[in-house]
């Protein structure tokens, strides 16, 4: 658990990075710091690890103060991420990872051992820890940066905007697999970006700060989507907010029937009892099947598109379990927003 | 003109040129023991000074000026100088081969400091190293290239200018050229300037090498 009391950041130029900030990041969970630039998240982030000095007020981790530590220790306990990933470019990437073992004197042997582990655990081959970090992509670059960040398992890790420079693509693919990695590892994650989905996506807790380094609303996703404190909140949400509170929801409670028969449009199988796609008498669209962890957001987008207003459900195998109705999908999805602002008003 | 290649081509190829205390032989060991040794005071003193100017950043200035203040100082002058305050010796010599070598070795040990990614050396202090080992481990070898360039620098014009080593009456192949001058011996001046012509490209183009060898992993 990591605690800010009252921190204050002033830097010698007079400029008030981060103002009074009282905030606290639960143990095992994701708290994302996101905020247009100059608005104090990274500094905040980096006060963590020491790389940044508070003017006053007390950051402790795990309960203990971080000024009253040696600060090179205390970031060797602390996994740091930073986004253009500050791989040491002299080093391969294998012992790019090894790095903080080394520096707690784990031996060499150990270190590689360690880091070799850790390219399968973030999805690189053994061939890729003996090259050079400029020989490897973007993505793959920033997957050898969480690497060496977890290498000597600390128990928290800092993130500062780590998918920032990569394309839309591999950004939700790494998106994907930190959500994975940190299914099995239960780490307390500290993520700053300026990418508000990217926040709904990851985050247990979002922190919005605004320039000046005020902290605006600190809340979970759904209810931050919900209820936004103020204006300035709901315009960083944007104007879909309501859908994006969708994308949190899945398909899971909406009710299943039997795929109609005789209607204008059928839904056509293989012999594995798996969609192909929607067929009339003189057309045929494509079906894109969902299962149940798929969310309402995904599950509208798909009842718009099909021409009967359906959407086909599956398992897990892909073998079709029923179809869900527009009518169905819409009532929940009311109700999704109901829930939130229910719960949040009951909190508040 | 031809004859005087003629001449200078059985001057330098003779065996009898070649062999004994006054051979170019003797002369060229003389002048690379001269070169190496003042490089190497130079780089004891330069080096050191380039990486914690670099490191800490203070002390720029310094750097920066040095360059142009190398390139000012009048070798010979120096010698002379020197020479006369502390006499006869190989001190003069030294001194003004040092303080020519010592900014190049300092500028380009700075610029290599200055030129390593600031994110880097940003997230070597975040994985926890400490400062020495930041300049250790991450600064020095990434500077290495330029560092190396410095030295290289360094090295060929020592290599130039330790002819005048004989113009205080030691040896190296400043003495074909200074006894040449001296006997109005054309031959043996030319014989002399071309081996140390030869000297300078021959270690440049090694040490070009090897730098393509060692940093053939890296970027441009």
């Amino acid at each position: 658990m990591i605690q800010f009391d009252a921190v204050h950041k002033r830097f010698p130029n007079g400029t008030t990075a981060v103002h009074d900030l009282t905030l606290d990041m639960p143990e095992g969970g994701v708290t994302v710091l996101v905020g247009s630039s100059g608005c104090g998240k990274t500094t905040t982030l980096r006060m963590i690890n020491r790389m940044v000095e508070p003017t006053s007020g007390t950051i402790r981790v795990g309960g203990r103060d971080v000024t009253r530590q040696d600060a090179a220790d205390l970031r060797r306990s602390i996994g740091y991420v930073i986004q253009q990933s500050g791989l040491f470019p002299h080093r391969t990437v294998l012992d790019n990872i090894a790095t903080v073992p080394l520096l707690l004197g784990h031996g060499r042997r150990r270190a590689r051992a360690r880091a070799a582990e850790l390219l399968d655990t973030v999805g690189l081959t053994a061939e890729a820890g003996r090259r050079y970090p400029h020989q490897l992509s973007g993505g793959q670059q920033q997957r050898v940066g969480v690497a060496r960040a977890l290498a000597a398992d600390p128990p928290v890790l800092l993130m500062d905007e780590p998918f920032g420079a990569v394309d839309p693509v591999v950004r939700t693919q790494l998106q994907d697999e930190l959500l994975r990695l940190q299914k099995e590892l239960s780490k307390t994650i500290v993520f700053v970006t300026h990418d508000i989905d990217e926040a709904v996506r990851l985050g247990d807790q979002i922190a919005i700060f605004r320039t000046g380094g005020h902290l605006v609303q600190c809340a979970t996703p759904s209810e931050l989507l919900a209820r936004p404190a103020d204006d300035f909140v709901a315009d960083f949400l944007g104007a879909e907010r309501g859908l994006k509170l969708l994308s949190l929801k899945t398909l899971a409670d909406v009710p299943q029937g039997p795929a109609p028969e005789g209607g204008a449009w059928t839904l056509v199988l293989d012999e594995a009892r798996k969609p192909l796609h929607w067929a009339s008498k003189d057309a045929e669209i494509p079906v894109r099947p969902l299962k149940d962890d798929d969310s309402l957001l995904a599950a509208l987008n798909e009842c718009v598109a099909s021409p009967g207003g359906l959407i086909a459900r599956v398992d897990a195998a892909g073998v079709l379990t029923g179809v869900s109705s527009r009518d169905d999908i819409h009532t929940h999805a009311g109700q999704a927003h109901t829930d939130a602002r229910a719960r949040t008003g009951a909190a508040a | 003109m031809y004859e005087l290649f003629s001449n200078l081509g059985s001057w330098l190829t003779s065996g009898t040129q070649w062999s004994g205390s006054d051979g170019i032989a003797h002369r060229l060991a003389e002048h690379l023991q001269y070169s190496l040794l003042a490089t190497l005071i130079a780089t004891a003193i330069g080096l050191p000074l380039g990486l914690l100017i670099g490191h800490t950043g203070r002390g720029a200035f310094l750097a920066i000026n040095l360059a142009s203040f190398g390139r000012a100082l009048p070798t010979v002058g120096l010698v002379v100088l020197v020479f006369l305050a502390s006499g006869l010796s190989m001190t003069p010599v030294y001194v003004s081969l040092v303080a020519l070598a010592v900014p190049a070795i300092v500028t380009n040990t700075y610029a290599g400091m200055t030129a390593v990614d600031p994110d880097v050396k940003d997230a070597a202090r975040g994985q926890g190293m400490r400062g020495h080992q930041v300049l250790l481990h991450v600064e020095l070898p990434l500077a290495l290239p330029l560092i190396m360039t410095g030295l290289r620098l360094a090295l060929i014009q020592v290599v130039a200018t330790a002819t005048i080593a004989a113009y205080v009456s030691f040896g190296g192949l400043g003495r074909y050229v200074f006894d040449g001058l001296a006997q109005r011996d054309l031959v043996q001046v030319l014989g002399g300037a071309v081996l140390v012509a030869a000297v300078a490209v021959v270690l440049d183009l090694g040490l070009a090498g090897l730098q393509r060898f060692l940093f053939r992993h890296r970027t441009a």
